[in-house]
């Protein structure tokens, strides 16, 4: 019983690792989102490293992309990018910093508050930040500053995420007792595309700690 | 004759009015995506690895279309019975959090993040670029009370990125 349990896992294993990567942080997650313009990777959010009166918010979504598929990979009208932040400590966004692409450009409004909460999210008024997306090709991020001081940059990035996932799934699935060392980061030579955001901390009302999460809905 | 020139200077000013109200245009474009409304559920992330390593795959749709505030009540249980099935001998962890208590705390899926100082996850501060979440995440998971448990399950031994980040906005590395 215990053996035709392991060749089972052992099977899902093969699979897994015989198809190619499949998921990684949260590459990949789920049927809905898998291989589409909603696919999150990973979110980040820090203090900046160069201004301590700033944080630095960043999106990855349609990861494990190669050099290749990179060249023809781009963000999509239909998709919101969001940014959901708490400042209360009740895990309900006070404040969303929406991200919406059109026509060569990533639009950024906000931080505000959000029409509603949950479900559906609405753009209202005007972008704060716009920014020309960075071609794959291009020599330098293309960066933009805004009047309220919002720094944009929006295109394609190494993903900075690494992980061995081959030896991750050895180990749930009983192939394997402990992790391989040295590991193998199977991110590795692998891009994103990547909303990055500098931001003065003042816009964000915060009483020290906040709650984010990142979402990606698109339209009906 | 002085009836023609009255009208042409109405003319004229009726022309400056104009040019005047395009002038404010001109100061609050309007926007392309103003009004645009967004309901079909995509993707939902707070921690890294939350939905792949924690959820039964049946539910990967769900727990993304799932507020963050109704994520607890609706998947406690089942993330702490993965845990359990994860590490057996489970106690508590180096965060000093039990089983129940740790599965809570990840069944709300945000990141929690520190708008007072420097950022590491593993201090529950937010999450940066290089920060080894997968080590600081397995630790927590198998590492037992004072993280040295299951030595050879609290780290994969991959600690850096591929590519070094940039001292400079936007940080991450170019692309491949």
């Amino acid at each position: 019983m215990k053996k035709t349990r392991m060749v089972a896992a052992l099977s899902a294993a093969a699979l897994l690792l015989g198809g190619g990567i499949l998921w990684a942080s949260d590459h990949g997650d789920a049927p809905a989102v898998s291989g589409k313009s909603t696919d999150i990777t990973d979110l980040y959010v820090y203090q900046s490293p160069v201004n301590a009166d700033k944080m630095v918010f960043t999106a990855n979504v349609q990861g494990l992309l190669s050099p290749t598929a990179t060249k023809t990979a781009g963000f999509d009208e239909n998709t919101l990018i969001e940014f959901k932040i708490d400042n209360t400590g009740d895990n309900v966004e006070d404040l969303v910093i929406q991200c919406v692409y059109k026509a060569g450009k990533m639009y950024i409004y906000g931080p505000y508050k959000p029409k509603g909460t949950g479900t559906t999210s609405t753009i209202t008024g005007n972008a704060s930040a716009v920014v020309d997306v960075t071609p794959y090709s291009a020599t330098a991020p293309v960066v933009t500053t805004s009047a309220n001081g919002i720094t944009a940059f929006a295109g394609p990035r190494d993903d900075p995420f690494f992980f061995d996932i081959g030896a991750y799934v050895k180990v749930v699935t009983g192939a394997a007792n402990s992790f391989s060392n040295p590991g193998s980061d199977s991110l590795a030579g692998t891009n994103v595309l990547s909303v990055v955001l500098e931001l003065p901390k003042s816009l964000l009302n915060s009483t020290g700690k906040i709650n984010v999460w990142l979402d990606t809905k698109t339209k009906n | 004759m002085k009836k023609k020139l009255y009208f042409l200077l109405s003319g004229c000013a009726l022309v400056l009015t104009i040019s005047a109200c395009h002038k404010d245009h001109n100061v609050a474009p309007s926007d392309p995506n103003t009004g645009a409304t967004f309901s079909i559920a995509g993707d939902q992330v707070g921690r890294p690895g939350v939905n792949i390593v924690f959820i039964n795959a049946a539910d990967h749709d769900k727990f993304n279309a799932t507020a963050p505030s109704a994520q607890g009540a609706a998947y406690h249980a089942q993330i702490q019975s993965r845990l359990m099935a994860l590490n057996p001998g489970f106690t508590t962890n180096a965060a000093g959090l039990n089983a129940a208590v740790f599965s809570q705390t990840l069944a709300t899926d945000v990141l929690n993040v520190s708008t007072t100082g420097t950022t590491s996850y593993g201090t529950f501060t937010g999450r940066g670029l290089a920060d080894d979440v997968i080590d600081a995440s397995f630790k927590l998971i198998w590492g037992g009370p004072d993280g040295n448990s299951n030595p050879g399950l609290v780290s994969d031994h991959v600690d850096h990125n591929d590519k070094p980040f940039l001292g400079t906005f936007p940080y991450e590395a170019a692309p491949w």
